[in-house]
């Protein structure tokens, strides 16, 4: 578990001490952060950081989790969906069964506090139970294409809330509530961001079974069509008619079945290109994700669909220019000709590669840009004055 | 060496984002909303832009020219909205109002192309700045240049902008030297230094070199 001061050696001049000095305005303060679970990337995986740095600030910080019989996780589940676009919501009868699951919870779970952050939609009706504090809706996904009716039948809760916070403007739909922007951030110092040495880089990529002997683009996301990966090697295809390259693609199916067909067919393309290397990666794969982005040319996340994933943020970190698609959080996080470049299609992801590998001096001069923009804009420390800034603003 | 009446307390601060959910997708709707958003959100997207521009990104001077040049690629509205400086309006109805007069008349020389999709369209936010006691005092000139070359980025911004256009606990500059410290014309060098289109270091820069030169004079 890193300290605050701990960041002191990665995070910009001052930083850390700019977080002492807001934290001061909390101190004392009771905050309590409520999800669906403490496993998983997304929140759980900032709070799991963040949380003891909070309490090592001087703040009463805790972290709560609500559960339930398998109905509850599958209206939970249901109603995530129907909030990023799904046609179908949970059934009148999930939703109630749900919201009184959660009745439950708020009785069994510990809620006095001063700031409730309640993290996205599964524990999200325990503000029916509020009886003191001030209660956040923490919303990480793009709620902007939800349907009017799947909406109107949320919003019964997150209207009780003071406030809602959404990771990037455009991501809401409406409340009646005020709504913040909070960007996500990255941990610099966990396994999946922390620096390797060469040899570990080395043993890691052996152990999966990548050579590096040629420039190497590397694409980690889930197998699934919001994250292209089929275009993705439609557009290796285009470099490769150009350039000696492999292709490294990395992500998960959750036992997902259209996700498996996906990767069925990755796999015979690498069946058939042995420049083309598919990986199946369990979600807590840090170390090996953390190698192949350290091991990469230039990271791809040409992804046509994306929240705010911080794959892009992950890669600028390690010093490597990223071509992203144009989708979601992925643009605001790459700086047009500077970190990278965000593109719209197959040929402009192919394009951008090209340009890349024929002007290799703009590579690490890319790189670096890039790990300053995050040093600057996604590490956890500027996320951790972004929490405290909303504690002290909704506490005043 | 005089000694101000009163310290300078420097303070940094920090922008929590508020969204609006108020949006444009075209010219036409972004000349609309700025039009009719609350006041707030034209100071965001205008003055608060210095806050957020780092030397990495490329100067626009504000979020409707960045909006402009980088989603429509309207390259002609773009420059003509870049080049509007905020410090030049008193009041910032004045500043809305001549936005929209830009706009208007961009509208009236050219064709409106297709409306964008939502995720590339212009979001209206707001801000509330919460200010950060910095634990850094000056009572005299040397004690202010010491303070003034370590503070964090964002109390230049806060003592420099901030404090220029909208009330906050945190004193300006310019107020200071001239009130305090009895330096008008030292303030005066600090109000007529051109924040527009320079990243917040870069300002602190310039503005320790007024400083030091202060400092020889007063040693000759």
């Amino acid at each position: 578990m890193s300290r605050i001061d701990d960041y002191r050696r990665v995070s910009g001049p001052g930083a850390v001490d700019f977080v002492l000095r807001l934290a001061e305005q909390v101190q004392g303060r009771r905050v309590l952060h409520v999800t669906g679970g403490r496993l998983g990337g997304g929140a759980a995986e900032t709070l799991r950081a963040m949380v003891p740095i909070l309490a090592e600030l001087g703040i009463d910080a805790r972290w709560e989790v609500t559960g339930g019989d398998a109905g509850y996780y599958l209206t939970a589940r249901a109603l995530q969906a129907a909030l990023e676009g799904a046609e179908r919501g949970p059934s009148e009868e999930g939703l109630a069964r749900w919201a009184d699951m959660n009745r439950l919870n708020g009785k069994k779970l510990d809620l006095g506090a001063d700031l409730i952050s309640v993290h996205d939609t599964q524990p999200a009706s325990l503000v029916s139970a509020r009886n003191a504090g001030r209660w956040v809706w923490r919303c990480h996904v793009d709620c902007s294409a939800a349907r009017a009716d799947n909406w109107a039948a949320f919003r019964q809760f997150a209207d009780q809330y003071d406030a809602a916070v959404f990771p990037m403007p455009g991501f809401e739909s409406r409340l009646d509530i005020p709504m913040f922007v909070i960007a996500p951030s990255i941990d610099p110092l966990a396994e999946r961001n922390r620096d390797l040495t060469p040899r570990e880089i080395n043993e890691t990529l052996g152990g999966l079974g990548v050579a590096r002997d040629k420039p190497l683009l590397v694409q980690i996301a889930p197998f699934t069509q919001a994250h292209d990966p089929l275009g993705v090697v439609d557009a290796y295809r285009l470099v490769k008619q150009h350039h000696d390259v492999r292709l490294a693609l990395a992500g998960t199916t959750d036992g997902e079945p259209d996700r498996l067909e996906l990767l069925t067919q990755l796999r015979e393309i690498a069946h058939q290109d042995s420049d083309v290397v598919v990986l199946e990666l369990p979600a807590e794969a840090h170390r090996q994700i953390n190698a192949l982005q350290r091991a990469a040319t230039i990271v791809l996340q040409k992804s046509v669909r994306a929240w705010f994933d911080l794959g892009p943020a992950e890669a600028m970190w390690k010093g490597k220019p990223v071509v992203g698609g144009y989708a979601g959080g992925l643009a605001p996080q790459i700086i047009p000709n500077v970190t990278g470049y965000a593109v719209h299609s197959v040929e402009g992801a192919a394009f951008r590669i090209r340009h890349l590998l024929n002007n290799p001096e703009l590579i690490p001069r890319m790189g670096a840009a890039g790990r300053e923009h995050v040093r600057r804009s996604f590490l956890i420390t500027r996320q951790l004055v972004d929490e405290l800034a909303l504690a002290i603003h909704l506490l005043r | 060496m005089r000694t101000a009446a009163r310290p300078l307390h420097f303070a940094g601060c920090v922008e929590l984002r508020q969204t609006l959910d108020v949006h444009a997708h075209d010219e036409r709707e972004l000349m609309s909303r700025i039009a009719e958003v609350p006041a707030d959100s034209i100071y965001f997207h205008t003055f608060g832009y210095f806050l957020r521009h780092h030397p990495q990104t490329t100067a626009y001077g504000n979020d409707f020219a960045r909006w402009a040049a980088l989603e429509i690629g309207d390259r002609a509205l773009a420059e003509r909205l870049a080049v509007v400086d905020p410090f030049a309006f008193p009041r910032l109805d004045a500043l809305r109002d001549h936005l929209v007069s830009i706009l208007s008349d961009h509208l009236q020389r050219h064709t409106v192309g297709g409306r964008l999709e939502f995720d590339r369209a212009f979001h209206f936010q707001r801000s509330h700045i919460v200010e950060v006691p910095l634990g850094l005092d000056a009572t005299s000139l040397v004690e202010f240049r010491a303070g003034l070359a370590r503070v964090d980025e964002s109390a230049i911004y806060l003592h420099t902008v901030e404090t220029r256009v909208r009330a906050r606990r945190a004193e300006s500059f310019t107020t200071w030297l001239a009130d305090a410290l009895g330096m008008p014309e030292l303030a005066e060098r600090f109000a007529r230094a051109d924040p527009y289109l320079t990243a917040l270091e870069r300002a602190r820069g310039r503005l320790l070199g007024f400083v030091d030169e202060a400092l020889e004079d007063e040693r000759r």
